[in-house]
């Protein structure tokens, strides 16, 4: 069985539940162990606009935690992602800094050599399960949903970096999304940033930004935007709830989490998925399953025409 | 008459503190919500919030609260078994002696009529809670100073707690032992209870006394004879067992006594018993009195947090309660380190040394805050950047072995200080995203200033951007401020850049504007080119730097491979430290 240490971060335990059980359930489906490390610390991301090297600190303390157990990294959030693989590569590149940060980290007894992998939830589904077996697992499929899937700037790029997948001609996610039926619709909006990072600084721009694109996957035809990452499915969330109702207008374009998605194609109940827990509804997704298969069809008929049986029996 | 009049003024000081301390709950404000609500409603709000929660259902909430956060201390199991085998000694060993002890004239009499302190089991008992104090305190001072819990930082307030409670138990011990080799303590007893007179009578018991209880006598010496030793027993049995079990169940003392036997003659022309008796007194008496304003004082306010955390809800229970519960829990923390143990961000404390980044640390601070205290701009923005820097993931929260709230604490005194109208410039980065969902809960009308002041007070260092007509001189470039773009290799690439202006095509930022330049100063590639002429006032000026999504579309398409969002990140960094360090304290490393 694979095995990796799951990295949360900071927003999922105290913002998204929904993102961490549905995940959780997701995983342990599809036979994937996640070891908890309690010790992890922020990823760093936030700290990047404010001092390199608390950034590179806060990050590799968490490589160097989990080496320790020989575990690969699988960040949920693509800028925990962005920032461990940011971490993972200058550890692995700058021999200067290395020795500086792992004489920090030698004080509590830890040290990074860069034998772990950082890896995200999508490329562990894509690469390391793989869309067959995944398939292979499937309860029930969606028909005539339509999917604006977003890929996260932090997990596509720096490409040399992150190495998610073509950072032009991404493929990966689509593929996870159409595996449960659905379609990933083309939007020319696709590849830009959700808006979040500017979320608290700049909060006009980040709603012009976030807008912009959700507007662009509505036109486009989609039914729910679809995300893998808690910055950008609570700016799509939350957030897009706020911007509506500043700027006085309706309709929105609902986000589903990937694993939500995922995780009712693999028929996991909706409570652990936490379906009701997103601000804006997405529970009319239930309605696009496609059409029980034929032969759970017959066993109902079958089960109704035995009723009447009785009842008529009963009558009698 | 010396025993009962320090103990009255103790008990007065103790009682005027708790009033003192009770008071300030309701008086001082934290948190913008607080300020509007007079002491007088934050009181009977109080009171009508008591009365209404005990007379309801939740009584059994409280009822499970209190047996299995307060009494059996789940909260701190949870966390580290040794500490909580350290703190159940501490604290139930100190209850019970407190109980049974301190307190027997009230509590053990009562409940127990044949009660004397020297039989069992009260003796063996007392001794029992005496060592579980003792070994209690020995794990204290090991995890401290021995084992070095990570960011586990001690202070005056823990030291003292410390001296005081090892203070007590040890002159205790010791009073119980010399009072076990005293002579004179002897003879007084034989005096008042024995009624005996003959001098062969008196010779045996004293023998039987020296050779079992210890007693050093300058008159006899072991070995005795069989005779008078049992002779000593049967006049033992008649005038004394009734109040004296045997004094090794009081093993304590009885090994301190051993000890000490030696010097045991010494001990007692000294009258060392009486001078500890004082010793122990008064010990507990300055314990009593100061007891409100020390550490001790949580053994009432930790229990007075778990209970009103686990019924009160933001949003449901009155404003007027939370603010009063937020100033009571600041009393409640036991400064135990938990929180800074597994707080998100406080490795930053490694690098950036502001000991407001710990969160046990920073409560210290909110303190002195709250209670209104004269504290420097310095102190004042020392405490703003600790709150600031922090990720609002709530593990400081959920792992408090009181319960306090501390997610909330954070977020209203940051709220607080942001209006005193110091820039915080860690407001300028993603730590923000948590603000801005909490925007509603701001000050509406003042929830951008803190956003603004931090970018003025950057822009009022940067001469050049307020000079447009200045003519730039070319040379000499300022090589300090482009070899200060070195702490990644990835920075240094602004140098290659040609100026084809591909990164401010595709950015996003950028095209959101009709007019850019008005909105952002310079651009992308603007900004790069003011790199490489080594013009800091105009890359750091510019509203783009903070306006930056970091979403590397700049980077990932640049035909001359400038790492264009690195560049950017750094020289965030380095106006952030530059600016930081001319208003605040230098950023030192360590």
């Amino acid at each position: 069985m694979m095995e990796f240490a799951l990295f949360l971060g900071c927003t999922i335990p105290a913002r998204l539940n929904q993102y961490e059980s549905s995940s959780r359930a997701v995983l342990e489906k599809l036979n994937v162990g996640l070891v908890d490390i309690r010790d992890f610390n922020c990823c760093g991301y936030p700290l990047r606009n404010i001092d390199f090297k608390v950034f590179l600190l806060s990050s590799a303390r968490n490589l160097a935690l989990a080496e320790k157990k020989n575990l690969d990294v699988m960040a949920l959030c693509k800028c925990c992602y962005g920032s461990l693989k940011k971490a993972d590569y200058l550890m692995k590149e700058n021999a200067s800094l290395k020795k500086e940060v792992n004489a920090t980290l030698e004080k509590e007894g830890l040290k990074y050599e860069g034998r772990i992998e950082v890896k995200h939830l999508l490329s562990v589904l894509h690469k390391e399960i793989g869309i067959e077996t995944i398939k292979g697992k499937m309860a029930t499929t969606f028909k005539g949903l339509k999917i604006a899937t977003h890929y996260g700037c932090h997990a596509l790029r720096p490409s040399q970096v992150v190495g998610f997948d073509n950072p032009v001609a991404p493929s990966l996610f689509d593929q996870l999304v159409e595996v449960t039926g659905a379609e990933s619709i083309d939007w020319p909006m696709k590849l830009e940033c959700c808006g979040a990072p500017l979320w608290g600084i700049n909060d006009r721009l980040s709603m012009d930004l976030t807008l912009k694109k959700l507007t662009d996957g509505k036109k486009s035809g989609a039914d729910y935007v679809c995300a893998a990452c808690p910055y950008c499915h609570i700016q799509f969330d939350k957030v897009q709830k706020m911007i509506l109702s500043q700027r006085n207008m309706n309709h929105p374009l609902p986000s589903v989490l990937y694993t939500q998605l995922l995780g009712l194609s693999l028929g996991i109940d909706k409570k652990i998925l936490g379906l009701e827990m997103n601000e804006i509804p997405i529970s009319g997704i239930e309605e696009l399953f496609a059409k029980e298969p034929e032969l759970t069809e017959q066993k109902e008929l079958a089960e109704k025409k035995e009723l009447k049986k009785e009842t008529e029996l009963t009558k009698q | 008459m010396f025993l009962s009049t320090s103990l009255y003024v103790a008990l007065s000081i103790f009682g005027l503190g708790l009033l003192y301390k009770i008071s300030t709950w309701f008086r001082y404000k934290i948190g913008i919500q607080s300020i509007e609500i007079p002491t007088s409603e934050r009181f009977f709000s109080a009171l009508k919030g008591i009365l209404l929660t005990v007379f309801s259902p939740k009584i059994l909430t409280l009822l499970k609260v209190f047996v299995l956060d307060a009494l059996l201390q789940l909260r701190i199991l949870k966390e580290d078994l040794l500490r909580w085998v350290m703190h159940i000694c501490i604290y139930g060993g100190f209850m019970l002696l407190l109980l049974m002890h301190a307190l027997d004239k009230y509590i053990t009499v009562a409940i127990w009529n044949n009660y004397y302190s020297t039989v069992n089991p009260f003796m063996f008992l007392r001794d029992l809670f005496g060592v579980f104090v003792i070994l209690g305190v020995a794990i204290a001072i090991y995890r401290r100073f021995i084992l070095k819990v990570p960011r586990l930082i001690t202070n005056a307030m823990d030291i003292y707690t410390i001296i005081i409670v090892a203070v007590i138990m040890f002159s205790g011990i010791f009073l119980e032992a010399t009072k076990m080799v005293a002579y004179s303590d002897y003879q007084r007893m034989v005096n008042e209870y024995s009624g005996l007179s003959d001098p062969q009578e008196l010779k045996a018991l004293e023998a039987y006394w020296v050779k079992e209880f210890g007693t050093v006598s300058p008159n006899l010496k072991e070995p005795f004879d069989e005779k008078i030793l049992a002779q000593g027993r049967d006049l033992h049995q008649s005038s004394c067992v009734e109040c004296h079990a045997k004094p090794q169940w009081a093993f304590a003392g009885y090994g301190t006594a051993r000890l000490i036997s030696p010097v045991g003659l010494g001990v007692d022309r000294a009258r060392l018993p009486s001078l500890l008796w004082y010793l122990h007194v008064l010990a507990c008496w300055v314990g009593l009195a100061y007891f409100p304003f020390s550490k001790m004082f949580h053994m009432f306010t930790s229990q007075l947090s778990l209970l009103a955390n686990s019924v009160m809800e933001k949003g449901k229970s009155s404003p007027a309660n939370i603010a009063t519960r937020q100033v009571m829990e600041l009393d409640a923390c036991t400064h135990c380190g938990t929180c800074s143990l597994r707080c998100s961000v406080a490795v930053a404390f490694d690098e950036i040394p502001n000991i407001n980044i710990l969160p046990s640390e920073k409560i210290a601070s909110i303190k002195a805050l709250a209670s209104g205290k004269k504290l420097s701009p310095q102190a004042l923005r020392n405490i703003q950047e600790g709150v600031y820097l922090c990720t609002n993931c709530y593990r400081c929260t959920l792992v408090c072995p009181v319960g306090i709230n501390l997610q909330d604490l954070w977020f209203n005194v940051r709220e607080t200080l942001l209006q005193k109208g110091y820039p915080e410039f860690f407001a300028l980065s993603p730590l923000s995203f948590y603000r801005g969902l909490m925007r509603e809960e701001t000050v509406r009308k003042d929830y951008e200033k803190p956003l603004i002041r931090a970018r003025e007070a950057i822009a009022a260092e940067c001469d050049l951007m307020r000079k447009k007509d200045k003519v730039l001189p070319l040379t000499p470039t300022d090589r300090k401020f482009q070899g200060g773009l070195n702490l990644s290799a990835q920075a240094k690439t602004f140098s290659v850049c040609f100026g084809c202006q591909t990164c401010t095509t595709v950015c996003p930022v950028v095209g959101n504007y009709e007019n850019p330049q008005e909105a952002l100063g310079l651009l992308p590639h603007q900004i790069m080119h003011a790199a490489g002429l080594g013009l800091r006032d105009l890359a750091f000026g510019s509203n783009m730097l903070w306006d930056c999504l970091t979403c590397y579309q700049c980077q990932e398409q640049c035909p001359q491979g400038v790492c264009v969002t690195d560049v950017l990140y750094e020289l965030k960094n380095l106006a952030i430290k530059q600016v930081r360090e001319k208003t605040l304290q230098p950023m030192e490393r360590k």
